[in-house]
């Protein structure tokens, strides 16, 4: 048994880079990184995901670009952001001279353009590894989005892992809203993909029954935020279940320190925090404390223990942590 | 910073409700044009976005105290108007760009529109402590959502009110009534705050008069703090080049005139990263990129 003194060791690992904790920021949801720094320190975070980087400067979508919904909100930023020169130059390095560990989450419209992305960030010193956000449409199919197209998926994510060090893990970024999440995770992995993170945004619309035009500028928006929780779980169950050896980043709705522990017994080992960061900015550390002490009230040492446990066999009591050594990273 | 207020008072003035909170951190830090964000729904809100407002009033009283002035919009303000005294609020701020003011004595026009003209008695206190002159064009719909007007005759030198019903003060808009009042206080400079159409007619008549313009804009919000990149609009900067700026953060204060106010809901096409636009000159064809 655990004395209440003791403290639970929340190292976690995306392939071989060690995180001090499980707690990141999601992709596109704590903008440069600054404006969070001056609520506490970013070093204490697990890492820092980056907005997702495109070659050139993006001005994004026009406004409004925000609809709240149900436990969530629609969001239709389009990607907004200086482009890879300028985050190389100012962004990138003021993380690192923050301390924090930078995940840099990238996107692009052509296979090409994800491995020059990949090659402008090669000899980026501060990458602790790349997350490709597949939730972009590929112009040279049409426009469909890579990540319902586990082939295409495959080709940028090998591209990228073939360009990218190759000890610098490449995470494949998913979306929930395709026909087998399953069949995309393994084309990904099978592509080279040290770890997987899901989920981005499903699509979703309201419309304003005032104006009784669509809420968005856009039209549809990513839905994020509570609202898609049990989507994101189930994505997890699925994929863990699947590729218990794959690590994964689970996010989708997470606001508290419960919301994250159901990600890790769902398979995820570690986690990502959108949404709540806009309504908490301290979200992010108050989860981490919240997961902590979650853990220490079921007496574990040490959070890898509790990564897919809830996929253990029924009957089989959560101390019995032998049993499970196989699911757990 | 992130604050648990303690709210003091509630009531209702005309139209509008307004609370007082304990905001001792936020207080102390306050200029004014600062904004504060609200938590709105409790614990386990179904709410996740903030709620911004303008600072009414800032008082040393219990460690310091922030008034918000607000009108019932959706859920949100619905939620905040049934909060009663000892009930707590969780505030964030002060955020945002403040008002410039003045190095030196000089005259000013503030211009409020409905709540907007919250902001502004701050701002008025601020610009007479400094030597300068203020006079007030207020207006609203109507008699009962023209915000201020007696705090307004007390502080300014003249104030002039407006309401499309003409249930108060002139009949028409404060942009009807600006030119006169510009002309004869010989103002040097205008500040305003008011729903989007309003600014930009503000401007254009600063412009007209070739005197700068100080608007604080009201662009819809999900944090706050620069994080969601939801607030944006296009903006003019010092080099000449329009980006898509943050309201949160870049402003809610802006120079008017860099305000590219015909082009908000767009992305004008000679904005840094417009689709297609020079910016993405030598880049891959990104567009569309959810
Ligand atoms: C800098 C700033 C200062 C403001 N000051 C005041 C003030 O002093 N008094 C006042 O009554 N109102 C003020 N507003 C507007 C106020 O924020 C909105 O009325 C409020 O957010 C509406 O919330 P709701 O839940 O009632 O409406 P809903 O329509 O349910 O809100 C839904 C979502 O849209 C956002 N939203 C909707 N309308 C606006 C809006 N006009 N501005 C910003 N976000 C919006 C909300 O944050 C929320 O995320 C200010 C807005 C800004 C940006
Ligand atoms: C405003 C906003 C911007 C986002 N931008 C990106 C992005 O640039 N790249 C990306 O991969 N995901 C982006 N996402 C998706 C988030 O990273 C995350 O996958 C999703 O929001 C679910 O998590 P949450 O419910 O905690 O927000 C964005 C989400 C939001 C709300
Ligand atoms: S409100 Fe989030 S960036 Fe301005």
């Amino acid at each position: 048994m655990l004395t209440p003194e003791m403290s639970v060791d929340m190292r976690t690992y995306l392939a071989h880079v060690e995180l001090a904790n499980p707690i990141t920021t999601a992709a596109g949801c704590a903008a440069s990184g600054a404006e969070l720094s001056q609520f506490f320190d970013l070093a204490r975070l697990g890492a820092v995901v980056t907005r997702s980087i495109t070659m050139a400067p993006r001005a994004g979508r026009p406004t409004p670009r925000m609809a709240e919904t149900p436990s969530g909100m629609l969001n239709a930023v389009g990607l907004q952001g200086p482009g890879v020169e300028v985050f190389l130059e100012r962004e990138l390095p003021r993380l690192v001279d923050r301390g924090a560990r930078a995940v840099v989450s990238v996107a692009g419209g052509s296979v090409a353009e994800y491995a020059a992305l990949a090659r402008r960030l090669s000899d980026a010193p501060g990458v602790a590894a790349v997350e490709v956000n597949l939730s972009c449409p590929n112009v040279e199919d049409l426009g469909r989005v890579f990540a319902r197209d586990p082939a295409a998926s495959a080709e940028v994510i090998s591209s990228v892992r073939a360009t990218m060090r190759y000890d610098v893990p490449v995470i494949a970024k998913l979306a929930p809203d395709v026909a087998d999440i399953v069949a995309v995770a393994r084309a990904c992995v099978d592509g080279g993909a040290d770890a997987l993170a899901m989920i981005n945004t499903p699509l979703g619309m309201s419309i304003d029954v005032d104006s009784m035009r669509p809420s968005l500028a856009a039209g549809t928006g990513g839905l994020s935020g509570p609202a898609i929780r049990p989507l994101a779980v189930r994505c997890l169950w699925q994929v863990h279940a699947a590729m218990p050896g794959v690590p994964i980043v689970g996010m989708g709705g997470v606001m508290t320190g419960r919301d994250a522990l159901e990600m890790i017994l769902a398979g995820a080992c570690v986690v990502s925090v959108g949404t709540a960061l806009f309504h908490d900015p301290y979200a992010c550390l108050r989860i981490l404390r919240e997961l902590e002490d979650l853990l220490k009230e079921r007496g574990f040492e040490r959070l890898a223990d509790a990564v897919g446990l809830a996929h253990r066999p029924p009957g089989a009591g959560p101390r019995h942590r032998i049993d499970l050594e196989e699911s757990s990273l | 910073m992130q604050v648990t207020g303690t709210v003091l008072t509630t009531r209702r003035v005309d139209a509008y409700h307004a609370l007082t909170v304990v905001a001792p951190g936020i207080a102390e830090r306050f200029r004014p044009g600062h904004f504060v964000s609200v938590a709105v729904g409790g614990p386990h809100t179904s709410m996740p976005s903030r709620r911004a407002f303008s600072v009414h009033d800032v008082k040393p009283d219990y460690g310091g105290t922030v008034e918000l002035v607000f009108a019932v919009r959706g859920r949100g303000t619905a939620w905040l108007a049934e909060r009663k005294a000892r009930e707590t609020l969780d505030l964030v701020g002060p955020l945002g760009r403040p008002f410039p003011v003045p190095r030196d004595p000089c005259t000013c026009v503030l211009v409020g529109g409905e709540y907007g003209s919250a902001s502004l008695f701050a701002l008025a206190d601020t610009l007479q402590q400094r030597g300068c002159r203020v006079d007030f064009v207020l207006g609203a719909a109507s008699a009962d959502r023209v915000f201020g007007a007696l705090r307004a005759r007390r502080m300014g030198e003249t104030t002039t009110l407006t309401t499309e019903d003409g249930s108060l003060g002139l009949r028409g808009r404060v942009t009807d009534a600006l030119p006169s009042v510009i002309a004869d206080a010989r103002a040097d400079v205008v500040y305003a705050c008011g729903p989007m159409p309003m600014l930009r007619g503000v401007t254009a008549v600063a412009v007209e008069f070739d005197i700068p313009v100080q608007v604080s804009v009201e662009e819809s919000m999900a944090c706050g703090y620069g994080v969601c990149m939801t607030c944006v609009l296009p903006v003019i900067g010092d080099d000449g080049v329009t980006r898509m700026a943050r309201s949160c953060v870049d402003g809610p204060v802006f120079r008017g005139e860099r305000v590219r106010f015909e082009d908000i809901g767009t992305i004008p096409f000679d904005a840094l990263g417009a689709p297609g636009g020079r910016a993405q000159e030598g880049g891959a064809h990104t567009r569309n990129v959810s």
